[in-house]
């Protein structure tokens, strides 16, 4: 088999990304899965890069692994959730429910790749090659892999979708206040935060 | 792989290595020069007494070198070196040992963008002077950097005891919310050299640095987006006023108390390094970078002499800015916890947003202005 550096880094950063992503449904402690899946992240930023999406790299890495996964470890950190104890596995309804799901998703998944990845459509064609610069019409700006065509493209033609997506986090946004906020009567110190600190340090296992 | 990529390897790899040791030695000596700052300010005299066996030796020069502490970083490294490794029984063991190198990592990752000089050859062709010059400098540089906070949250985490543990949980916090006013405040900036008319081109940094050159710095253009960045950068860098993680008058000594010997001396170095980066990230963005003065064309001539010199100057005003965090350390008491949050939520994102929309509506008004 010859395989150039590209595809050897695929190879790498696939099985990184994959493993990873097993890794977080397979450990026990919910600090432990948090950092796979951050490794996970890394790793589809990393085939960003192969596939010379540079941006779209840094932002996985920007959003997901440096904001998003913080705020979940705060989260794992401040609920003191201990490691899952397993207990048995029996079959109830909900495991049942899960895996029909999961197997649901891996098939559509499966038919999705086979029919776009050009294994089962043998031209590829679906595809368009982003690397080449396309000029879109009416635009004076080239469409191309930099910086300037996603932020033109996301302020032109999608700019409804923009729009829809971020008036979705501003009503996520409204709800977190509406449930967060404390009801009159209720006491109003703002101490409450850090007394429930320190009464929630979490007990890692030892590794 | 054939040979001229490997060669291109090696060659990357050498120029990597001495840029680590060039920025780690900087780091290393900023530590002394915190030390000496503090002591002056204090009216103390600071370290003065490691020697050499035969440099000390040296009539006047030894002496002198001896008194301004010039070894002392080499002795705190051997010390922390060769000190016993005491590892706490109630720590998880493996998130223990990797929080130092998660710290570290980022610290020094970002430099790879980071440019510091530029080389003109005999056509006259630039090139930067930089590991690797992306397009997206400045992306790159938040997207590391914002890796950086693990290390301080699982070392907290991993201590398993109460003040590490507050530590940890103070900077998430702070790291988050500084970070989006970090990155709005250089917003104006981007879109200041990107406007129609101006020389720069995406994020890259080397683009900001060159449309500096024989005009105004944008420190001068931009005053208030350069202090919004700087107090961010404070509060990143987890220097004191927002040394929240640590405070060691409330927390012992924050997420390393129960940390000792090297894996200590890691966190501390790499506190050091992102003080050396970001002094270096601001001189880019807003002082100029390697180009002399404001208004003023680079004296020197190009070819590897001028291009030195320029490195020599751009390293000149990192140490400025450098001392300044220093300055800023020994001058200022520490932000309460709550003071901290309410800082960087509820002044500095709106002020940045603020900034932000000025800037915007400034820009437009300049373009409609000199089209019509």
């Amino acid at each position: 088999m010859n395989l150039s550096l590209v595809d050897f880094l695929f190879y790498v950063f696939a099985t990184i990304s994959v493993g990873g992503g097993l890794a977080v449904i397979l450990s026990r402690n919910p600090v432990t899965a948090a950092m796979f899946m951050i490794l996970s992240l890394v790793g589809v930023a990393s085939l960003f890069v192969l596939l010379e999406a540079f941006f779209l790299a840094v932002l996985q890495v920007l959003v997901y692994a440096g904001a998003v996964m913080v705020l979940f470890l705060f989260i794992i950190m401040l609920m003191d959730v201990g490691p899952e104890s397993g207990k048995g596995t029996a079959l109830s309804k909900k495991r049942l429910l899960s895996g029909f799901v999961a197997v649901l998703g891996v098939g559509f998944l499966t038919v999705l790749t086979l029919e776009y990845s050009g294994v089962a459509a043998d031209s590829g064609a679906n595809w368009q090659d982003v690397s080449e610069e396309t000029r879109v019409e009416g635009a004076n700006v080239v469409f191309s892999k930099s910086v300037k065509s996603f932020g033109y493209g996301l302020f032109t033609k999608y700019m409804l979708p923009l729009q829809v997506a971020g008036f979705l986090l501003l009503a996520a946004m409204v709800g977190v206040i509406v449930l967060s906020k404390k009801k009159k009567g209720e006491s109003n110190d703002e101490d409450t935060e850090d007394s429930s600190l320190e009464s929630s340090v979490p007990q890692p296992e030892e590794a | 792989m054939d040979a001229e990529l490997m060669q291109m390897l090696a060659l990357k790899v050498t120029y990597a290595l001495v840029m680590v040791s060039v920025v780690m030695s900087i780091a290393g000596y900023t530590v002394l020069a915190e030390r000496k700052v503090c002591a002056w300010m204090q009216g103390r005299v600071g370290p003065n007494r490691t020697v050499l066996p035969f440099i000390s030796a040296i009539p006047f020069i030894g002496p002198f070198l001896r008194n301004l502490g010039l070894f002392q970083p080499l002795a705190d490294g051997l010390k922390f070196l060769f000190k016993e490794e005491i590892v706490p029984g109630h720590v998880n063991k493996f998130y223990y040992y990797l929080s130092p190198i998660v710290a570290l990592v980022p610290a020094l990752t970002t430099m790879t963008v980071l440019p510091f000089g530029e080389f003109t050859n005999a056509e006259g062709f630039t090139t930067p002077l930089v590991l690797a010059n992306v397009d997206l400098g400045i992306l790159f540089i938040f997207a590391i950097s914002s890796l950086g906070v693990y290390g301080i949250v699982l070392g907290g985490w991993s201590s398993n005891s109460k003040y590490p543990f507050l530590g940890g949980i103070r900077s998430s916090a702070q790291m988050i919310s500084y970070e989006l006013a970090m990155g709005l405040s250089v917003l104006p900036v981007f879109l200041w050299v990107n406007a129609p008319g101006m020389t720069g081109s995406g994020l890259s940094l080397a683009s900001i640095v060159n449309s500096q050159e024989g005009t105004a710095w944008l420190v001068l253009v931009q005053p208030f987006s350069a202090f919004l960045f700087l107090v961010a950068l404070f509060a990143e860098t987890n220097r004191l006023p927002f040394d929240m993680p640590e405070s060691e008058t409330d927390l012992v000594g924050g997420f390393h108390t129960e940390y000792g010997s090297f894996k200590f001396g890691i966190f501390f170095v790499a506190e050091y390094a992102h003080v050396v980066i970001g002094s270096a990230i601001f001189t880019t963005l807003f002082l100029g970078g390697w180009h002399f003065l404001p208004w003023v064309a680079d004296p020197w001539a190009p070819g590897w002499i001028g291009s030195l010199l320029g490195v020599g100057w751009f390293l000149a005003k990192t140490f400025c800015l450098i001392f300044f965090f220093i300055w800023v350390r020994w001058t200022l008491p520490r932000f309460r916890y709550d003071q901290v949050m309410k800082l960087g939520w509820a002044k500095l994102l709106p002020l940045a947003l603020v900034n932000l929309i000025f800037y915007m509506i400034l820009v437009t008004y300049l373009d409609q202005a000199s089209a019509s």
